[in-house]
């Protein structure tokens, strides 16, 4: 097809044509064009359908504003719904689809709902689909979503990368047009370190749309000229493409840049898109107006749209909307586009002004009235106007030009709540003082429409705020321009006809919704939007909102600032899901921690298990092993029978250091360590201040004033923060001294009858049961001078030490431990392993150590010593904490060896039917034990301690199991502790 | 206690004479080094670390002591590089000492009889993973990993940040050399981080 309405003029490059598809139909258009205005110059006006009604839309706007030609871009698994036409950058290749019709956009079955109107009013979800409640998700919204279509996703993964970043400067400058090149230009020449964001692909704003001149120039070419001057400036950053999303807290924006969205794909490496994180001293809000129409009955065919859009798109973009043309406005504005249009060669067929008309626009059929209705199904055909002597003329034109005023483009200072104010001498909405602090506004988004009082208002803002931050800025040289008045009077809708006029155009919002929303007692502004849905869309109401207030206000006979106003939120514009999870996706969700024995694990063909972001080795499968519990039930009887080596690296280390270290361990642990011998080891239990255990392991005291303590692995972190919180805050003037050393030390547990004898291959001194007894620990050297630390201390219950060297030899350790085993039959085991073996002997971990478990629940209640203080003390003696009746740790085994245990089955008394009254307490931990052949488990039982020998049902009513238990002592193997003290 | 080393010489320098093959941060037998449009990621193996902290109330001791020795002791946000030690500032009265890991290896037995029970010593050599990043431009890649403000960053400046998720140390040696310190276990997922954020910079 030929571009059949393109016109001369405008910035597009007319010597590269681009082909792109829309339905499936080829198009041609030029660089500098959107999807929009290259349709438009190929004569498609209709683009889409309407939500509700399904009614034929064309755009109404030329930027990011658009309600109406929301369209999918791509295809496969780069297909993006919901995207506007009006802001989709042409690129060669591209394919776009209109959506929500079927079968095609020119016939859509849907649009049956346009005739069923009557019942698709303000209220009408709420009213129709009340009842049965069970229908609304498996009937109701399924139907209601595929009538009310917002595109569709792919439902592939998005082949695309997308980045965060963060940039700082002094000041941020939000919009590219008259006022923020002006503000910038001043910012720049003072030193200071200045953004300037503008959504558009082509800075300049309005300044591209119009006909002004800047002094001698054309004002598109001084906006040109002055962004490239700004380009050449060490201290200016210009974004284009991208659009500030958010005012968030303590001077921090978002920013949405389109790196690659007019690309076909982005080049290698590079992201789709970024999502800056701007830190900013102060900024300074350039967005300009957003034009707002009149609505009036059948105000939403193709062709109609808002009058500054049609002046856009013939003066920046070289496109004529239509070839007959009329204009309705009630201002002054509205009128440069039946002058520009005119002298573009277009036929002004009439300009209709709700204002009387005393000097008539020369050459032109300027004359007052209304526009009352219009014709034409897919396309505008005619119009009908009722003039001031009430005569009703029908006029044949193919495109209407509306201009109600214009609103500030101020969302981004309602970001923290702040509240817009009415300004009369505008009939609009100005931003209000309580916006988020350093943020101010200049040019149209302060309310200020001439070109002239553009440009000064944005160097006096950008003056201001450097000032205020110790800059000394010069007055920037700005040219003359004009400076017309803005004279208007406000003219929200035509009163005449019965039929629909739209106010939000996106939702499908009429006056008459709002009329209706009145009528039902839904007067306050937060209740029109909720009930009519006016400005809830994607465009957040950005052509409506103002529109539907001033309806409502003249409905209750308020002023517009007595009705109020709802407020905007972040994001301005809509953000693709896949910028806000940036390069955190798939295997790079999140970082991983590898064990200094993971290249050797990955070798063996280890599973790994992640815990919190460590991959640890689960188990170590070898040749004929199908099942995890072959593995598991391997590695457990070896290690009991002979030795088994595993890396628990992952476990915290914290090294504390100073003269009162032993005394900071007595305030931090429930149980007593100034009184430890040195080179001696012992298990300490952390409290929290409410007096429930926040975390236990063992402490090593290395020296007089040296200790290592070890925490559980998830706690490493929270126990060390614990800790500097101790020191730093409640006790700074103990003389204590921590760092982190879990990564330095790569640390194994070597577990078993032979342990000794295969560490006694390796550790260059005696470590016989007189040299490094039970709890003992010493600095020693391994395989011949490597420095090294051991301790002899046991999780599994067996004869058992763990080793540390440094991390960068652990490798060299597990294969030189491996190797000396081999005499042994050693095994690596896995965290499946150390569980079995836990249980086995009693020890609580994890699932113990609930966040809801005191000491005494535990069985460890001796452990917390009352002849000292310490943190959790007070409150592990208080009400409640003390109670015999209270839950104990207990062991539990099937009565039958052959039924399995499932954790998290709850104990019920037999005989008593399962009922939350008779819930006993419940499995904490259960493992298959290949020492005794049948499930073992740990558990909390109430009043536990004295019911050994009981027999309780342990009830699952989720997976509906039912087992007969046997409480037990929680130490299922060498109670008496005879292993590990071998 | 402390064991008996054996040493033997090699060159000027005493090592372990132990059989133990140590490993790269990133898991190999030499460290890598790659180069993306005009930064160089380089894994640093070469590099031994202390922390030390003044016990309390002995800190004009352990600043005369280090004085003495020629170990730097920068001040808050601030890194400092002597021969052979260097340091970064970790908290109130307390440092990242660095030294040559040939010649320090084991750099407390270093330190430890220079400031005896004055100051907290802890070997922290392999608790990190070290990254030196040289080249033109190095703010373009920094601003797609955190949100140190790089381009205002003064030589001989150190501070902690977030990259990936993982806490840091980022100094800057110099306008063309950052040097980061990040967690040992996460080196490979830090070096991802940082060769996607150069490919995407650069």
């Amino acid at each position: 097809m030929t571009q059949s309405n393109r016109i001369h003029g405008g910035q597009i490059d007319r010597s590269k044509t681009i082909r792109f598809t829309f339905d499936g139909l080829p198009y041609e258009g030029h660089t500098g064009d959107t999807l929009a205005s290259a349709l438009l110059a190929n004569g498609v006006r209709l683009m889409g359908r309407s939500f509700k009604y399904h009614r034929p839309r064309g755009p109404i706007a030329a930027g990011s504003e658009e309600p109406n030609a929301i369209v999918e871009l791509r295809s496969g698994a780069r297909t993006e719904p919901n995207t506007r036409a009006t802001v989709a950058e042409l690129f060669d290749g591209l394919s776009a689809q209109s959506q929500n019709r079927w079968p095609s956009l020119r016939f859509d079955a849907l649009s049956i709902n346009d005739r069923l109107s009557p019942f698709f009013a303000a209220g009408f979800y709420y009213k129709t689909f009340m009842w049965p409640a069970a229908f609304w998700e498996k009937l109701y919204e399924p139907i209601i979503r595929r009538a009310a279509g917002l595109g569709s996703l792919s439902k592939q993964d998005d082949p695309d990368a997308y980045d965060k970043g963060f940039l700082h400067c002094d000041l941020l400058i939000i919009g590219a047009g008259p006022s923020g090149l002006a503000a910038a230009l001043t910012a720049a020449r003072s030193g200071a370190r200045v953004i300037l964001a503008d959504e558009d692909f082509r800075m300049g704003g309005r300044l591209n749309a119009e006909t002004y001149m800047l002094g001698n120039n054309a004002g598109a070419d001084w906006a040109a000229r002055t962004v490239s001057e700004l380009a050449s400036l060490p201290n200016v950053r210009l974004l284009p493409r991208t659009t500030v999303i958010g005012a968030f807290d303590h001077g921090t924006y978002g920013a949405v840049e389109r790196v690659s969205d007019h690309l076909a794909e982005p080049a290698p490496g590079k992201p789709r898109q970024i999502l800056w994180r701007i830190y900013t001293k102060r900024s300074l809000l350039c967005g300009g107006a957003l034009e707002r129409p009149i609505a009036f009955e059948n105000n939403d065919r193709p062709g109609i749209m808002l009058a500054g859009a049609l002046r856009a798109y013939a003066n920046r973009w070289g496109v004529a909307v239509g070839r007959r043309v009329a204009i309705f406005t009630n201002n002054d504005d509205g009128l440069r586009t039946a002058v520009d249009l005119k002298s573009k060669g277009v036929d002004i067929v009439a300009v209709i002004d709700t204002r009387p008309v005393t000097t008539k626009l020369p050459g032109l059929n300027h004359f007052q009235g209304q526009v009352i209705d219009t014709a034409g199904r897919l396309a505008l055909k005619s119009i009908s106007v009722r003039d001031a002597a009430g005569q009703i003329r029908v006029l044949s034109v193919d495109a209407l030009g509306v201009s109600g005023g214009w609103n500030p483009n101020l969302g981004l200072t309602s970001h923290h709540r702040g509240r817009p104010v009415w300004n009369d001498s505008i009939a609009a909405f100005v931003p209000g003082k309580d916006g988020p602090a350093g943020l101010t506004a200049a040019g149209a988004a302060a309310g200020v429409f001439s070109t002239h009082a553009a440009l000064t208002s944005g160097a006096a803002g950008a003056t201001e705020a450097l000032r205020a931050l110790g800059f000394s800025p010069a007055p920037a040289d700005l040219p003359q321009a004009e400076d017309a008045p803005v004279s208007i009077t406000p003219f929200w809708y035509v009163h005449e006809g019965k039929g629909r006029a739209w106010v939000d155009p996106q939702n499908d919002v009429t006056v008459k919704d709002i009329k209706l929303a009145h009528q039902e007692g839904f007067r306050s502004v937060e209740h029109l939007k909720r009930y009519t849905t006016l400005g809830m869309a994607t465009d957040q109401g950005k052509t409506s909102n103002t529109t539907g207030l001033a309806v409502m206000a003249e409905l209750t006979g308020k002023s517009i600032p007595e009705t109020g106003t709802t407020i905007f939120r972040p994001p301005h514009t809509p953000v693709a899901m896949g910028v806000l999870a940036g390069r955190a996706r798939d295997a790079d969700f999140r970082p991983k921690r590898l064990t200094p024995s993971h290249k050797w694990a990955s070798e063996q063909g280890a599973v790994f298990v992640e815990v919190g972001m460590w991959l640890r080795g689960q188990w170590f499968p070898r040749q004929g092993e199908t099942t995890w519990r072959q593995s598991v039930d391997r590695e457990v009887l070896q290690t009991r029978k002979s030795v088994g080596i595993c890396d628990v690296t992952t476990l915290g280390k914290i090294d504390i250091q100073g003269t009162d270290a032993g005394a900071f361990l007595d305030r931090v642990y429930a149980n007593t360590f100034s009184t430890l011998g040195v080179n001696k080891v012992r298990y300490g239990l952390m409290l929290r201040e409410d007096g429930m255990v926040m975390d236990d392991g063992t402490t090593a005291r290395m020296g007089q004033n040296e200790f290592v303590m070890t925490t559980t692995t998830a706690n490493a972190v929270p126990v060390f923060r614990h800790l500097e919180y101790c020191r730093q805050v409640l006790w700074p003037d103990m003389d204590v001294q921590l760092i982190s050393t879990t990564e330095a030390w790569a640390q194994y547990s070597v577990a078993g009858p032979n342990a000794r004898k295969l560490l006694a291959k390796l550790v260059d001194q005696d470590i016989s049961d007189a040299a490094l007894p039970y709890m003992g620990c010493q600095d020693i050297t391994v395989c011949g001078g490597l420095r090294a630390r051991i301790f002899r201390i046991s999780f599994s219950g067996e004869l058992a030490y763990e080793i540390a060297v440094p991390t960068r030899y652990g490798d060299a350790m597990i294969r030189a431990l491996v190797e000396a085993g081999r005499e042994f039959d050693a095994v690596v085991y896995g965290t499946e392993a150390l569980g079995v073996m836990r249980v086995e002997k009693g020890h609580v971990a994890g699932n113990e150590l609930n966040g809801q478990s005191s000491a005494l629940n535990m069985g460890l209640g001796k452990m917390v010593s009352r002849k000292k203080d310490a943190i959790g003390m007070p409150l592990s003696a208080r009400d409640g904490m003390t109670d015999p009746h209270g839950y104990r740790l207990v062991g539990v085994k099937p009565v039958d060896p052959s039924k399995p245990l499932t954790a998290g089955t709850h104990f019920v008394a037999t005989g008593k039917p399962a009922t939350a009254e008779n819930d006993g307490g419940w499995l904490t931990s259960v493992v298959y034990s290949p020492h005794l052949g049948h499930s073992i488990a740990l558990g909390y039982l109430k009043g536990g301690e004295g019911r050994k020998g009981e027999t309780l049902r342990a009830v699952n009513l989720l997976a509906g199991t039912e087992v007969e238990v046997e409480i037990v002592s929680p130490h299922f193997i060498d109670p008496e502790g005879a292993r590990l003290r071998g | 206690m402390s064991a008996h080393i054996s040493l033997i010489q090699k060159g000027r320098v005493f090592v372990a004479n132990h059989s133990l093959k140590p490993l790269t941060p990133l898991g190999h037998d030499a460290p890598e080094r790659v180069t993306i449009g005009p930064v160089t990621i380089t894994e640093t193996v070469s590099t031994a670390l202390a922390s030390l902290a003044s016990r309390l109330g002995r800190e004009a001791e352990v600043a005369s002591v280090a004085q003495a020795a020629g170990i730097p002791l920068p001040g808050p946000g601030k890194a400092a590089f002597n021969t052979p030690y260097g340091s970064f500032w970790l908290g109130p009265e307390q440092w990242m000492v660095l030294a040559p890991f040939a010649s320090h290896e084991d750099i407390t037995a270093h330190l430890k009889p220079l400031f005896g029970d004055a100051a907290s010593l802890t070997e922290q050599t392999d608790a990190w993973v070290q990254f030196d990043l040289t080249g033109e431009n190095l703010p373009a890649l920094f601003e797609l990993l955190c949100s140190l403000d790089s381009r205002n960053m003064a030589d001989n400046t150190a501070t902690r940040s977030v990259i990936e998720h993982l806490g840091t140390y980022v100094l800057r040696r110099g306008k063309d050399h950052f040097t980061i310190f990040g967690p040992r276990s996460s080196a490979a997922s830090l070096h991802h981080a940082l060769i996607t954020a150069a490919k995407s910079a650069f």
